[in-house]
């Protein structure tokens, strides 16, 4: 493509040594009607959709003025969801929105991790391939999939497993659940909380969902590494895990920091799993494993049909907090993940 | 251009694949000591593990027996292997490469198996509906969640889930696939800043991109909510994604051609349209498929765009239209089993059509032999 850029005459850096240097040959290129036109044409597409995904985000941005002036800035710390009596806030949601994402991530990083260190280094050649696509196909899979699954088949394994941890280290506050453990699971006391619909269990179809996105960043960044010292790594006699902590880790770091981030922005977002799941519940509360909870897109999901125009805006605005923060995430991965990359290996 | 074509079958096929290098450093084989020792650890920690867990702790389930196994086998089988080393050897370090093994091994298959229950249970419990043939033909106007399987079926969702995701295709794909050309092959200034707003709304959650429309669209123009509606809905969250995942493959197109085809005296619209898409081509294909993929299966901006019917709407401009994920999402929240069988046989359905997609974009996207 550069030699077709047109070079002014005047651009050529003036410079005394260059003087008596034959100067740089000025390339110059007519493009022919059809290429102006093709030109053309493909740029205007190319602003028309920015104009069009721009105004999405400029829209959510200006709900936000009405949302504020109706509510005030109480909006951001209110916990109560409660449009009957016009009290919304988005604390609880915001929170619950971290605490399924992280939590999901909890799980999803090492399962992600340790499948793609497994089919770059451990895997046998012909199983590699039949592994890549398998990750990349469970990345189609819809996530109303995941959801059902959790639901009907994990859910009450799930119970069982939050009710033995919140038995034995209750004592820290993100696995106490405000009920007497020594009740049997399916015949807790009224008005005490359950095992089911908690951040825990919505967190299982998350974190199936966010697997694929992480393993595939994670394994294309660990086969990347360069042959030559994992050979070396194993010549001098390293096992096959020194050649990996000595090598590949260190070389794939930012894959592992920007998948994981990646997978995180893609876990925020992660709306019907989570609303099959949980029991809904506005609350900002720390303890992931009792039952109910909220995040923002489960919130719009279930409150965008009753809302009055100004709790419409409130939802926009709470959407577009949610879109800023997977925004901030996935900018902040890409940056990792492209500052790993060498970039070269593209040109011939 | 035969010579082209391994070039870009595929992003992840366009990065030096290692496969081939690495091939001389798996050719070590295992021991009989090596098997006897993973044999030995593996029934002797399942013995431990039944003693202690079913007889001594006050433990029960079947979850914590296997994880339990999974602890007491890493134990034993770090120590038996400590025991096996040569006496003047440290051992630590085979210690720790045969623990970190059995973590690595345990993870996709984890991840497999819980993969395999889910396709497993998901047929299992929509079996029932399936078999019926009317399962396919019919829809629900006029049948009870309750009636037998002999009667209703999914045919309104599945040509819904048709029509929103043609209308999808047709608004996001030329767009999509145009701007990828304009940030890839034009470029500039304001290619830079296109990328750049394109990629911060890959970041649009699908459910915000269907609050936009409903509150735009539906509450402010009082458009009703419809199938059409849906349609946008989805476009606006695929228009990024499509755009992004194009001009990622346009992007891999080695700059060599490009300049080889200005050297022959084309043109750009002459080297876009004969060198870099046929180039692309299988790569595009396999990104468009997958995002379009993603839109069949996308339930949330559903939910706030178009209600579910219960009969055949080809009319995408008037009246609700079901598709696949909502008469799922539906069907599971009814409360009555009969529904919720059929929601598991639609989910079956909604599993088989993706599967197809994806077999078809490895399809289009397979190294091809012959020339054109």
């Amino acid at each position: 493509m550069s030699t077709l850029t047109a070079t002014p005459p005047g651009e050529v850096p003036p410079g005394d040594p260059a003087d008596a240097l034959p100067r740089p040959r000025v390339v110059t290129a007519r493009h022919s009607r059809q290429d102006v036109v093709f030109v053309n044409g493909v740029r205007v597409v190319g602003f028309l959709v920015l104009a069009i995904v721009g105004s999405i985000g400029v829209f959510l941005g200006i709900q936000a003025k009405p949302t504020l002036s109706h509510y005030g800035l109480r909006f951001f710390t209110e916990q109560r969801w409660l449009p009957s009596e016009d009290i919304v806030g988005m604390a609880a949601v915001f929170v619950g929105t971290v605490e399924v994402a992280v939590t999901a991530l909890v799980m999803a990083f090492p399962l992600a991790f340790f499948s793609a260190l497994f089919i770059t280094d451990w895997a046998p050649a012909w199983l590699r391939p039949v592994l890549i696509r398998a990750v990349d196909m469970m990345a189609a899979v819809p996530s109303i999939i995941f959801g059902l699954w959790v639901l009907f088949v994990v859910q009450p394994h799930a119970t069982r497993v939050a009710h033995w941890i919140s038995t034995y280290v209750g004592w820290i506050p993100v696995f106490k659940v405000h009920t007497d453990v020594h009740y049997p699971i399916w015949n807790q006391s009224p008005g005490y909380a359950s095992y089911e619909g908690s951040a825990f269990v919505a967190a299982i179809a998350v974190a199936m969902m966010v697997f694929p996105m992480a393993t595939s960043v994670m394994r294309e960044v660990f086969g990347e590494a360069p042959v030559g010292e994992k050979e070396a790594a194993l010549a001098l006699g390293a096992t096959r895990w020194s050649m990996v902590r000595t090598v590949v880790i260190p070389f794939g770091r930012s894959g592992i920091i920007g998948g994981t981030m990646l997978a995180l922005g893609r876990a925020l977002g992660e709306t019907i799993s989570v609303l099959l799941i949980i029991s809904q519940a506005f609350q900002v509360k720390p303890n992931i494993l009792e039952s109910g909870t909220s995040t923002i897109s489960a919130l719009i999901a279930t409150d965008y049909k009753e809302a009055t125009p100004t709790q419409l805006s409130a939802l926009l605005t709470c959407g577009f907090v949610l879109f800023l923060m997977t925004l901030l995430v996935n900018t902040i991965a890409a940056r990792i993940v492209a500052r790993g990359r060498s970039g070269a290996g593209t040109e011939i | 251009m035969t010579a082209l074509q391994p070039v870009a079958s595929a992003v992840e096929d366009v990065v030096p694949a290692p496969a081939l290098d690495e091939a001389p450093l798996l050719t070590r084989s295992s021991t009989r000591e090596d098997r006897l020792t993973l044999v030995g650890a593996a029934v002797g920690s399942l013995a431990m593990t039944w003693v202690l867990y079913e007889r001594l702790l006050p433990f029960s389930g079947s979850i914590g027996f296997v994880v339990g196994w999974y602890v007491v086998f890493m134990a034993f089988y770090a120590g038996l292997t400590a025991l096996c080393s040569p006496a003047e050897g440290r051992p630590w370090p085979v210690v720790a490469d045969r623990l970190m093994s059995t973590l690595v091994c345990a993870a996709p298959a984890i991840v497999g198996l819980a993969l395999l229950s889910m396709v497993a249970t998901t047929v299992a419990k929509g079996m029932d509906a399936l078999v019926h043939a009317n399962f396919y033909s019919t829809d629900m106007s006029g049948v009870s969640p309750s009636s037998p399987y002999t009667a209703g079926g999914i045919a309104h969702a599945m040509v819904g889930t048709l029509i929103e995701v043609a209308i999808a295709i047709a608004i996001t794909l030329p767009l999509g696939v145009t701007t990828a050309v304009y940030m890839a092959e034009v470029g500039g200034r304001g290619a830079r800043v296109v990328r750049t707003v394109v990629e911060a709304m890959t970041a649009l959650p699908s459910i915000v991109a269907g609050l936009f429309i409903y509150s735009t669209l539906i509450v402010r123009v009082h458009f009703p909510s419809s199938g059409f509606a849906a349609a946008l809905a989805l476009s606006v969250m695929g228009l990024p994604i499509m755009a992004r995942a194009s001009d990622v493959v346009l992007r891999v197109v080695p700059g060599g051609l490009r300049e080889a085809s200005y050297a022959l005296g084309a043109g750009r619209l002459q080297t876009v349209w004969r060198v870099v898409l046929p180039t692309a081509r299988p790569g595009l294909a396999t990104a468009l498929i997958l995002g379009v993929a993603r839109m069949v299966g996308e339930t949330s901006p559903l939910i706030l765009t178009t209600g579910a019917s219960t009969f055949m709407n080809k009319d995408p401009f008037h009246n609700p239209m079901n598709s696949l994920p909502l008469f799922i999402y539906n069907a599971v929240g009814s409360g009555e089993p009969g529904f919720e069988t059929r929601g598991y046989a639609a989910a079956t359905v909604l599993l088989a059509i993706v599967l197809c997609l994806f077999l078809f974009a490895r399809f289009i996207a397979r190294p091809r032999k012959a020339s054109r």
